[in-house]
């Protein structure tokens, strides 16, 4: 036993043991030898049993938490920028795990992978078998039923065989018409099974959840998705190459771009007033805009934050908007060389907003200028030193410019960014820094700009809108997957799967009806359910239950 | 210009919640105390029960439980019998554990009362930063629980759910209290009414069935040691299948929370799920309570294994609302803080 050392001999050498014990000999279990279709099926096992599942489920949860903790690529790229500069070591073994990119790193894909690998090879052997146990009838009624979670029966009465047959017939009735589906056994007995539709629910939960991942899979390389800044008053045309900058997806094609046009007509924030407490916050945004799509009338539409405007395979979201200052520059000969709208980056709340103005050709030198727009400009002798904005409305808007000089960069062929100045090359002529003193400038002021390169004038400033364009043919199927994840998850949490079976029983030539139940799954009313069909049944036949 | 009356009543609806809410806190304080000390006096008696098994099955006996008490007559240093201990014990309530109930209701009252005002004075629903999110989803934490008694008696799991709501009413009141002001654009839809109260309910019945598992894991230790369990707790299996049913619930709601937001999402940043910080939390949350219910499921994983995964899916749901709302750089940034 126990305490003997496993030995291979046959002889008995325990002197507690009777002279004629023999310890069978200890071999080695061997497993059977596995072929390349042993092993592969060996794995799936695993990779199919629910333990593994919920290993790779945790898991998952687990390999999401990095994602979260360091910024990501995708949805916050200028955070990853200032995060490998503010860590450039440990960034770059980050970098190397794909951390900046964790939901689409290896790793990450590797375990849901697995984990929906594991879920398919779950849900089809269920499938089978619960279209089987669809078609199979209840299973016939045990021997006994008072070993049976809520057992009850009914004081016993002299009745005759005619009676039973009515009072199974009528047990059958009252369960069929309780949503259960019946059998009946020798006259005897009724035999009964309701709640089929936990295990189809638990299976539309999971085949849905598969619908998402290959709707986002499949469906993921046909979002593109496009940004485009216009100033009030200007139009937007849905071809690539009006776009500012577009991410499209693998089977992106220019082609597919829908030729409509919108043209924002104006564009109205609304300030906080009233609450003190909030006072200059924005509380609503209205983009108007005429969309005109080929072959159609010309509508009048509104984006708003919460509303984006459909049209053409696309959605049109009104993600940012700022200040645009309209300004004009002349030569010293009074000729208009540059004259247009700058879009500004908002910087605050109140709409301070940075802006670079290029003047590339028309003047005797080219100039760049680093600009700042202030549309409530609080004067140094009431707020800072520095010149401050106090509220995004323009109550008093100034612009000031610091005016550079040297090669642009635009005649390379290069792309630059429109919003940036790189001053490292630039010679500065005006503003901090320099002798000549900065630019300021109001609405409908003109200046001099320096160096005798001829003048500046700004017209007025407008708004501007930041509109995020996006084609994604997942958005229905996704949508569509998750109700149906919903409802499956709900049928297959809360309709309980049970068996009842009510069943004649005869003894010393009286006869008593016994019912009793069984829970498939979790099921936390089961016995009030077969008491309550317990108490129907036998006020149907007119008998007492036995206390 | 606003009408002057209409901003005095403002100031008058926000002080009278604030008011309503340090009242319910002050009464919730009580309720805890009474609730605590029900809970250390069970504790003694079961150590008293677990040194002098006799004594106290003769006790028993004079409870009427003649069946129940055959059985601890036969195992007297022996685990009782599942389901035991709430028959044996069900007749007999403590007082501190009723004033406990009492106050705990009138403090609710109180407290729903206060997060009403709240609304009222916003012209919203109070659930549109911290501060109100809290409000709404303790009052629902204790909603709950004062309904589940009902049909199943608690009140073990008062000092736990007060002391709970407590603590975060506190922390709410000084740390995440902002003034009333009105929703950014990005808040004006009809989806911050639906999305974050869902989220509230989830959160509040994950709470509870953490709760529940917290007092399991208990149990479950004391009955493997064979010591006495506390007298009117049901059993570590009972308290399992109670966690279920309310982790469960909360479970629907979490799905549902998941699924709006993601709706929400389209139409306020123009994708449906885009990893930001607290939909990544979201869904941490979501998969540790799908791990939950497919322990259940799994040899080996039910009982005290189950319990903890929902532990840890609360504290998930707890760093999510905390951590991740003040700590975190994304887009739900709507702490107002």
């Amino acid at each position: 036993m126990a305490s003997d050392k496993p030995s291979s001999k046959a002889l008995n050498t325990d002197p507690k043991r009777p002279s004629d014990h023999f310890d069978a000999p200890v071999t080695e279990v061997t497993n059977p030898r596995l072929g390349l279709v042993g092993y592969l099926r060996f794995f799936w096992r695993q990779l199919t049993s629910m333990r593994t599942a919920l290993f790779l489920l945790l898991l998952v949860a687990f390999a999401a938490v990095p994602g979260s903790l360091v910024p990501q690529q995708t949805s916050d790229p200028n955070g990853v920028i200032q995060y490998k500069a503010d860590n450039p070591g440990w960034s770059k073994v980050l970098d190397f795990l794909g951390v900046f990119n964790t939901y689409s790193s290896v790793w990450f894909s590797a375990i849901y992978i697995l984990l929906f690998i594991s879920l398919i090879g779950c849900i089809i052997p269920r499938t089978m078998h619960h279209i089987a146990a669809l078609r199979t009838p209840p299973p016939k009624t045990p021997a006994r039923l008072d070993r049976l979670p809520g057992y009850l029966r009914t004081e016993d009465a002299t009745v005759d065989d005619e009676d039973v047959a009515d009072g199974v017939g009528a047990a059958r009735d009252l369960l069929r018409g309780s949503g259960y589906r019946v059998r009946v056994f020798d006259g005897q007995s009724a035999s009964a099974e309701r709640g089929y539709l936990r295990e189809t629910g638990n299976l539309l939960f999971h085949i849905a959840l598969v619908g998402i991942l290959v709707a986002v899979g499949f469906g993921g390389g046909f979002i593109w998705t496009g940004q485009k800044v216009i100033p009030v008053g200007q139009s937007f045309a849905n071809t690539l190459s009006d776009y500012d900058s577009i991410s499209p997806g693998r089977w992106f094609s220019p082609d597919s771009l829908e030729p409509y046009r919108l043209t924002v007509t104006k564009f109205v924030p609304v300030y906080e007033r009233k609450n003190l407490n909030a006072y200059g916050e924005a509380i609503d945004y209205t983009a108007y805009v005429r969309a005109s799509v080929p072959g159609q009338k010309t509508t009048n539409e509104t984006i708003k934050v919460n509303s984006p405007l459909r049209i053409g395979d696309t959605d049109v979201y009104l993600l940012s908007n700022g200040v645009a200052p309209v300004v004009t520059v002349r030569n010293p000969a009074g000729k208009v060389v540059y004259t247009q709208p700058i879009p500004f980056l908002p910087q605050d709340a109140n709409l301070t907003s940075e802006g670079v103005i290029k003047v590339p050709d028309g003047l005797a030198k080219q100039i760049g200028m680093l600009g700042f727009f202030y549309p409530t400009e609080c004067s140094p002798s009431t707020c800072a030193a520095a010149p401050v904005s106090v509220d995004p409305s323009f109550t008093n808007p100034v612009l000031t410019l610091q005016v550079y000089t040297g090669d642009l960069g635009l005649n390379s062929g290069k792309p630059v960014n429109a919003y940036s100045l790189d001053t490292d090359k630039l010679k500065l002529l005006a503003g901090f820094g320099s002798k000549t003193p900065g630019l300021t400038l109001r609405p409908g002021q003109t200046v001099k700009l320096p160096d005798g390169l001829g003048t500046i004038e700004l017209d007025k400033v407008i708004r501007y809108v930041g509109l995020d364009i996006h084609h994604d043919p997942t958005q229905f199927w996704v949508l569509s997957f998750a109700v149906l994840v919903f409802l499956g998850l709900v049928t297959g949490l809360f309709i309980p799967r049970r068996r009842v079976w009510i069943k004649a029983v005869r003894r010393g030539g009286k006869v008593h009806y016994e019912y009793a139940g069984l829970a498939r799954g979790e099921d936390p009313r089961l016995d009030d359910a077969v008491a309550e069909i317990a108490r129907k049944h036998s006020q149907l036949l007119g008998l007492n239950m036995k206390p | 210009m606003i009408p002057v009356h209409a901003a005095v009543s403002q100031a008058t609806l926000v002080n009278d919640s604030l008011v309503a809410i340090y009242s319910a806190m002050f009464i919730y304080a009580l309720a805890f105390i009474f609730f605590t000390y029900d809970l250390a006096k069970r504790m003694s008696e079961a150590r008293q029960l677990a040194a002098a098994p006799i004594a106290e099955a003769v006790s028993v006996k004079r409870a009427g439980q003649l069946q129940a008490t055959t059985a601890v007559l036969e195992r007297p240093s022996g685990p009782p019998p599942p389901g035991f201990e709430v028959a044996a014990s069900r007749p007999k309530r403590s007082l501190s554990a009723r004033l406990g109930m009492i106050f705990t209701v009138m403090a609710w009252l109180l407290h729903v009362g206060g997060t009403v005002f709240r609304g009222l004075a916003a012209g919203r629903v109070p659930w549109a930063n911290m501060f109100e999110f809290t409000l709404t989803a303790t009052a629902i934490i204790i909603g709950v629980f004062l309904i589940i008694q009902f049909w199943q008696d608690l009140q073990f799991l008062g000092a736990y759910v007060t002391g709970f709501v407590l603590v975060f009413l506190g922390v709410a009141t000084t740390n995440f209290y902002v003034d009333v002001i009105p929703l950014p654009p990005a808040l004006q839809s009809y989806w911050l009414v639906v999305h974050v109260f869902v989220a509230s309910l989830g959160t509040g019945f994950y709470g509870l069935g953490a709760g529940l598992s917290v007092v399991q894991l208990v149990q479950a230790r004391r009955e493997a040691r064979g010591l006495g369990a506390v007298r009117a707790v049901p059993t570590a299996e009972k308290l399992e299948a109670l966690a279920y049913r309310l982790i469960v619930v909360g479970f629907v709601f979490w799905t549902f929370t998941l699924i709006a937001g993601s709706i929400w999402a389209e139409h306020a940043w123009g994708r449906y799920w885009g990893w930001d910080t607290k939909e990544v939390w979201t869904f941490i949350v979501w998969v540790i309570f799908a791990g939950y219910i497919h322990a259940r499921a799994t040899r080996g994983w039910r009982g005290s294994r189950s319990a903890t995964l929902a532990i840890i899916g609360f504290s998930a749901v707890l760093f999510n609302f905390t951590i991740v709302n003040l700590y975190f750089h994304g887009l739900h940034s709507y702490s107002g803080l």
